[in-house]
């Protein structure tokens, strides 16, 4: 009993104050923390503690003054001076000068506004830390050593320890580059401004105007590719569950011998890596692939015809589609097998005794039990077709190309538009505006279906 | 009656068997195509006319100076790259991923509501959208400058996000009692020592789980990549040199060998898969069976 006491002395903190109330209850030492850090934590011989506050403020501003601070101002304009050729007076000739790089002012400001970001952060810690120091002080409890603080992360601050590297990977692997990203959605970062050939600026909400609504080439193209987007989502999730989930039962159903050879058959196409299936479909389905060889063989079509199975754009969509159903297939019977067998027996037998007929079953128990069990994997997999880069890439590239779109072919999805803009066209601003705009559509969809379904509503319906 | 119920089961069973036989002619067709003597690469007919092991022979043994240029297919090459890649990527992610979602299931503190929304709406946006930013900050680090700097960059770039991923494994502690916990700090255990000692052994499937899937990304890769590596084929992984061959001035010679590559990958990939399968249904079955 003893331990626990002097352990909960030890480790008492004041109850965790808003940073309004910590300026208004704190001393003039505390106060001062937010600007100088660790202040309240030297004076309160926190000595290593404060010391480390500071250091890293310090830190901080020499960062600003050599770098930053030029770095904000750059942000603000994007560089001014375009490189090209300036007259040297003295010697009477042209010579080649460097000018600001656009991409790299972006780049440095969004990395400063993050540090200055985790500096704010710190000087909170820095003054809770100060105020906290100062309670104790009061009420003259135990002041922790450093060698305290060390162990708290193994303890209390537990959480602090382990996540400290995981968000300084998302930090430098996902926030930075897509808050760069977003920002470039607003400015003119295409192929005709090139840094560090020239300059690109801020332009506001041009980008989106002229994507969304505008007479232009762009607009043509928007409109047409997501709505291709869309019907590719649901065709592509709506068949491949519901074939799925009939093969599941297919498999399982009691008249079925040898289940587990069955489904090794189709899991067999599951095991096999993706691009290598796609790539595979890619050629079978090609103008001299075999398939086009056994519609041949068969007399189905003449001996030099093929079936343009990628190169038609409405046979490109269906087909494209038809392949998706046989990768998508054994995956939907993987994961619903389980759910299956998990389905109440009795509710079957009761409806059999009521004389339902195979078909009724299905419609009113099999299909709404497994919705409302799997509706969140429902809304994963259609998110997950939406940025279906993989299938369409591998498979026909986007194309057959067409005059009237905007660098796009007729089979292009936003992202793999949203590809070709960067990667090839290098239309960067435009490529954000896309991934923004996608974004857009999967927060709502997913926002508004969620909170709509049983699992959501009323977890317990089935138990 | 009884003759209804043996209809049903004949017309089941010829739909299952022309399922399949759809389902596995494609496969069929890969392993044939690996297998095939002549080269070349689309034929009119799908039965090899002769059968023969040079395409794997020469694929390992990089014989390749048939055309010229052909030097740069290297598949053994590409395969230990991909390999080294994904070992390091995956003992990086799998800790990130441990780490964060043992911190979420388990510890209480201001922020974990906050970190859980920001990942999922993090996750909402096209994951390659932010590709040209990664390549220019890593371009920025001066990682991009040797081949094998840019094999650091790519393990990076796969394992750097990983700790967004953290809701399987996090299902997963969430289903051990506290209980435990509660019995070992009474023991006097701190919460990193119940964390080494006591979660992190009870949680094999999910740990195996979490090794198996990020340890298949770099082998199916494409996009990122492709990327970062440009057209340094000496770095290669196996996704884009596979990709390689099939391009229009390779094609017609490497057709074949194309298919046997395919097949050398699928094998060891599909083991993996049918083992992360197997601790994936232990996973979601909880760590305590009751």
């Amino acid at each position: 009993m003893g331990l626990f006491k002097r352990k909960a002395l030890k480790y008492d903190k004041p109850r965790d104050e808003s940073i309004s109330q910590v300026f208004k209850k704190g001393d003039t030492m505390t106060r001062l923390s937010f600007f100088v850090f660790g202040l309240g934590n030297i004076v309160n011989k926190q000595v290593v503690r404060g010391i480390i506050f500071l250091a890293l403020e310090i830190l901080y501003f020499v960062y600003m003054i050599i770098f930053g601070i030029g770095a904000l101002g750059d942000f603000i304009t994007l560089g001014t001076a375009e490189q090209g050729q300036v007259y040297n007076e003295a010697l009477g000739i042209y010579e080649y000068a460097l000018g600001d790089n656009s991409m790299l002012c972006l780049l440095y400001g969004v990395i400063t506004l993050v540090l200055t970001a985790a500096v704010v952060f710190l000087a909170c810690m820095s003054g809770k830390s100060a105020y906290c120091t100062q309670v104790r002080k009061a009420k003259g409890q135990y002041i922790p050593t450093f060698r305290d603080d060390i162990r708290s992360l193994f303890e209390e601050n537990l959480h602090a320890f382990l996540l400290a590297l995981p968000i300084i990977g998302i930090l430098i692997f996902t926030i930075v580059p897509l808050v760069f990203m977003i920002l470039i959605a607003f400015t003119s970062y295409d192929h005709e401004h090139q840094p560090p050939g020239t300059l690109f600026s801020w332009v506001g909400l041009a980008n989106f105007k002229s994507l969304i609504a505008s007479s232009s080439s762009l607009a043509t193209t928007f409109w047409p590719v997501l709505g291709w987007t869309l019907i590719w989502a649901v065709s592509a999730t709506v068949s491949c569950y519901i074939l799925g989930l009939l093969l599941a039962l297919l498999i399982n159903r009691k008249g079925t011998k040898a289940k587990g050879f069955w489904r090794f058959m189709f899991v067999l196409s599951v095991a096999v890596p993706q691009f290598v299936t796609l790539l595979t479909m890619r050629t079978i389905f090609n103008a001299n692939g075999p398939v086009n060889v056994l519609l041949r063989d068969f007399g189905i079509i003449g001996a030099t015809e093929s079936i343009p199975f990628f190169t038609d754009p409405l046979l490109a969509k269906i087909t494209i589609i038809c392949i998706n159903i046989w990768i998508g297939v054994p995956f939907t019977m993987l994961s619903t097998t389980g759910i299956l067998q998990n389905i109440p027996a009795d509710l079957y037998e009761a409806a059999k005794i009521d004389g339902a007929s195979a078909p009724v079953i299905f419609r009113k128990i099999t299909l709404p039990y497994m919705l409302f069990v799997m509706t969140p994997n429902l809304i994963t997999s259609f998110t997950g077709n939406i940025n279906n880069f993989n299938v369409i890439f591998l498979l026909s590239g986007g194309g057959p190309d067409s005059l009237e779109y905007y660098y796009a072919g007729k089979t292009d999805l936003l992202v793999t538009w949203l590809y070709k803009l960067t990667i090839t066209q290098k239309d960067y601003n435009l490529g954000a505006v896309i991934g923004i705009l996608v974004f857009i559509i999967l927060a709502t969809l997913s926002l508004l279906t969620y909170h709509r379904t049983g699992a959501y509503k009323d977890e317990g319906a089935f138990q | 009656m009884k003759t209804k119920r043996m209809i049903t089961n004949a017309a089941c069973y010829v739909l299952l068997t022309i399922l399949s036989i759809i389902w596995v002619l494609p496969i069929l067709f890969v392993i044939l195509t690996s297998f095939r003597e002549e080269g070349g690469s689309y034929k009119t007919y799908i039965w090899p006319k002769g059968f023969t092991l040079n395409n794997y022979k020469e694929l390992v043994m990089g014989v390749n100076s048939k055309i010229s240029g052909g030097t740069n297919i290297d598949f053994t090459r590409w395969f230990f790259n991909t390999l080294v890649i994904a070992i390091f990527s995956t003992l990086l992610s799998a800790f990130f991923v441990l780490c964060v979602s043992y911190v979420m299931s388990r510890l209480r503190f201001k922020m974990r509501k906050n970190f859980m929304n920001i990942a999922m709406i993090l996750g909402m946006f096209p994951g390659f959208m932010s590709m040209i930013a990664v390549y220019y900050i890593l371009k920025g680090l001066g990682l991009l400058e040797t081949g094998t700097l840019k094999q650091l960059s790519l393990i990076l770039v796969y394992s750097g996000g990983a700790g967004l991923g953290f809701y399987m494994a996090k299902g997963f502690f969430d289903t051990i009692p506290r209980s435990i916990d509660e019995a070992a700090y009474i023991d006097g255990a701190s919460k990193w020592d119940t964390f080494i000692k006591i979660t992190i052994p009870l949680s094999k499937p999910i740990i195996t789980y979490t090794l198996l899937t990020s340890f298949m990304g770099p082998w199916v890769d494409y996009i990122f990549a492709k990327v970062i590596m440009g057209n340094d084929t000496k770095y290669y992984t196996i996704a884009i040199g596979l990709w390689t061959m099939l391009e229009k001035e390779y094609v017609d010679y490497y057709y074949t060998q194309f298919y046997a590559g395919c097949v050398l990958i699928s094998i060891p990939i599909a083991l993996v898969f049918l083992l992360s399968q197997r601790c994936y249904v232990e996973g979601v079955a909880g760590a305590v069976k009751g």
